[in-house]
């Protein structure tokens, strides 16, 4: 920076209109609303480079939904469909079938709900007790959360295996679950926001009113901690839906989850690739439609766990 | 505020550090007459109230900590003794020790030696791209505009796509006969590329998988760094006559060290992690490709898990992973230490 200012002739460009203009941007800015940054306007061809990537992030998924609609034969030929065909419902109704797909979405969202439910829960109460509370050894036990977010699960999946086959916890679904019960980036993004969203005066005005600390959690925490949870709650649902490496090893195709399941689709003798993208739209489709839904909380979400971070 | 807490959380009837005069206790006989009796139940109350202050936070964290030393430390630390054994995935219970010899074979082992390669290969190309595409779209979408919650949702939406159905998808679109991105390329006179044979254009292939998955979500990460960044410091670079692009490079990019670094960390720790998409890219085998083309570490320490059935030897590959990662680690640290003393001295 300090170069930039030494080289620059100063004179010509103060007087240019890049000054006032600047200023007059700011001061609009300013006035809209409390969010710092930078606040040009975007011309015409930031529209087109953003409306390029928009297409480039949605059309895999257009694409899939077309390409599930036709039959293996069409899709073997060399120009790709780029509309509906007429096999929709047939395709689905086979990889639904094919892939034990009943059991399987059951089991996804109980154990996605399951997982959701857990590391909201525990996420909250320990991102509480790192932003408000005092206890000994606080700072050096939030270096080791951060610290645990380094592992990769490669790491632990032979022991766990081992507990698992010991156990006899192979195709059950406890083995998924208890894995994934606690999550070292929910207490991290929790303590985040409870650090600058709950201030510490309600909680002291609780403890004078004579509540102890599980009331305090249950009437002060809970309510001020509930936009957070909620996107906690839906970007793990995202990653528990979607989590691959674990339940493959620990699942088999008799109970599996939706992306076990997908791993099987079409691996017969003849790949049917119509089947097996209606498979993978099976497994897609409710995360999309939450998506459509919730997509503007979920961005926010993100934006403000990284925005402190 | 005050009123609205008051509502939420009534005064507790037991108990806590001030008890309220004005409130009429539910226990006993209402407000009791005996001064002895008065003052041990307020010893009591001051000493549940310290016990309570001084260990709810552990009940608050033991959850976290209980859950994470089962499945997390416990199971770290045994790999690396289970990497020092035979074992075998049909008995895992029988345990036989060979000291470091599944990390000698693995020295020797040519194909380890190729999915580091390609780990680190594909890591780069998956990252490096991945990265500079999200710093540049967070820099467009920080501009003000119409839509940009429409931009914003739209990328992140691959973010909410499993591995395994974008992996699908990509196989399909990156077929060698049929598949949509060759038919593209043979529009401006490309020949047909068999994407899932060669070295290059296999990783490629895989890549771009993770590219297309993770740019939306660091471009929103980016682009909230880039929101906290005062105005002030645009102001005076403008009224300083410095240019948007010269900004960018001088205000927004030193601002975002932080942020860009925790970006390269998570990213690296992912490239190291990679599974799903060669294994789904490959049509769900775990060799990565006729000659382990695209075979990264996660696949090979699975195919040696649970197809070769030597989980000694995939634990031995675990720590190595492990260990690698512990150098980049300190690689990054060194870096990054390096790089804001010598942007200390020059601001």
């Amino acid at each position: 920076m300090a170069t930039t200012t030494d080289d620059t002739p100063r004179t010509a460009a103060v007087a240019a209109p890049a000054g006032p203009l600047a200023r007059g941007r700011k001061t609009r800015a300013g006035k809209g609303g409390n969010r710092a940054g930078r606040h040009l306007h975007a011309g015409w061809l930031t529209y087109l480079i953003l409306g390029v990537f928009t297409i480039g992030s949605l059309y895999p998924l257009i694409w899939q939904l077309f390409a599930s609609s036709h039959t293996n034969e069409r899709l073997a030929q060399s120009t790709p469909p780029f509309w509906f065909g007429g096999r929709l419902f047939d395709n689905l109704e086979s990889a639904w079938t094919d892939a034990n797909m009943n059991t399987a979405m059951i089991n996804t969202v109980f154990v996605a709900g399951t997982i959701t439910v857990s590391t909201v829960l525990f996420a909250t109460l320990a991102g509480f007790a790192f932003a408000k509370l005092r206890f000994r050894a606080k700072n050096l036990l939030m270096m080791m959360v951060i610290g645990t977010m380094m592992v990769p699960p490669q790491l632990t999946v032979v022991p766990m295996f081992m507990a698992v086959a010991k156990l006899e916890w192979t195709d059950h679904l406890q083995a998924v679950i208890l894995p994934m019960m606690v999550s070292a980036f929910g207490v991290f993004f929790m303590r985040q926001y409870l650090a600058q969203a709950l201030p510490s005066e309600l909680i002291e005005a609780a403890r004078v009113d004579g509540a102890n600390s599980l009331r305090i959690v249950w009437h002060v925490v809970f309510p001020a901690a509930r936009p957070a949870m909620a996107v906690l709650g839906m970007l793990t649902f995202v990653m528990a839906w979607n989590e691959f490496f674990w339940p493959i090893i620990a699942l088999t195709q008799q109970n599996p989850t939706v992306q076990v399941a997908l791993t099987n689709i079409g691996r017969g003798y003849v790949k049917d690739e119509g089947v097996i993208m209606a498979g993978a739209l099976i497994a897609t489709m409710p995360l999309l439609i939450a998506f459509a839904i919730f997509g503007k909380q979920i961005v926010g979400g993100i934006m403000n766990g990284a925005l402190k971070g | 505020m005050t009123t609205e807490h008051r509502e939420a959380a009534p005064p507790a009837p037991s108990g806590g550090a001030a008890p309220r005069l004005d409130k009429k206790t539910t226990r006993g006989s209402g407000p009791a007459p005996d001064p002895a009796r008065e003052k041990r139940r307020a010893e009591r109350r001051s000493r549940r109230y310290r016990w309570d202050v001084k260990y709810s936070p552990y009940g608050f964290i033991s959850p976290f900590f209980i859950f994470f030393i089962a499945f997390g430390l416990f199971p770290l630390l045994y790999t690396g003794w289970a990497s020092l054994h035979q074992v075998s995935l049909l008995r895992p219970n029988e345990m036989e020790w060979v000291g470091f010899e599944n990390f000698t074979r693995l020295w020797d082992d040519e194909f380890f030696w190729k999915a580091l390669r390609n780990t680190f290969t594909i890591g780069i190309i998956s990252t490096v791209p991945q990265l500079a595409m999200a710093l540049g779209l967070a820099h467009l979408l920080n501009y003000k505009m119409r839509g940009s919650m429409l931009f914003r949702v739209a990328m992140l939406t691959p973010y909410a796509t499993s591995v395994a159905a974008a992996a699908l998808v990509f196989s399909m679109l990156y077929g060698r006969d049929y598949g949509a991105i060759n038919w593209a390329l043979g529009l401006v006179g490309i020949d047909n590329i068999d994407w899932q044979s060669g070295d290059w254009s296999s990783q490629f292939a895989v890549s771009s998988i993770v590219i297309w998955r993770w740019t939306g979500y660091n471009t929103l990460i980016y682009l909230a760094a880039m929101q906290a960044i005062p105005n002030d410091l645009y102001e005076s670079a403008s009224l300083d006559g410095a240019s948007r692009w010269q900004q960018f490079r001088h205000v927004t990019l030193p601002s975002l060290r932080p942020t860009i670094l925790f970006t390269v960390v998570v990213s690296t720790i992912g490239a190291t992690q990679l599974f799903g998409e060669p294994m789904l890219f490959g049509g769900g085998g775990a060799d990565g490709g006729a000659d382990g083309q695209f075979q990264t570490l996660g696949l090979y320490l699975y195919e040696m898990g649970w197809v070769n059935r030597h989980l000694g030897r995939a634990s031995a590959i675990a720590w190595t992973m492990f260990l690698l990662l512990i150098i980049i680690g300190l690689i990054y640290w060194v870096l990054s230490r390096a790089v804001s003393r010598s942007s200390g001295q020059e601001d």
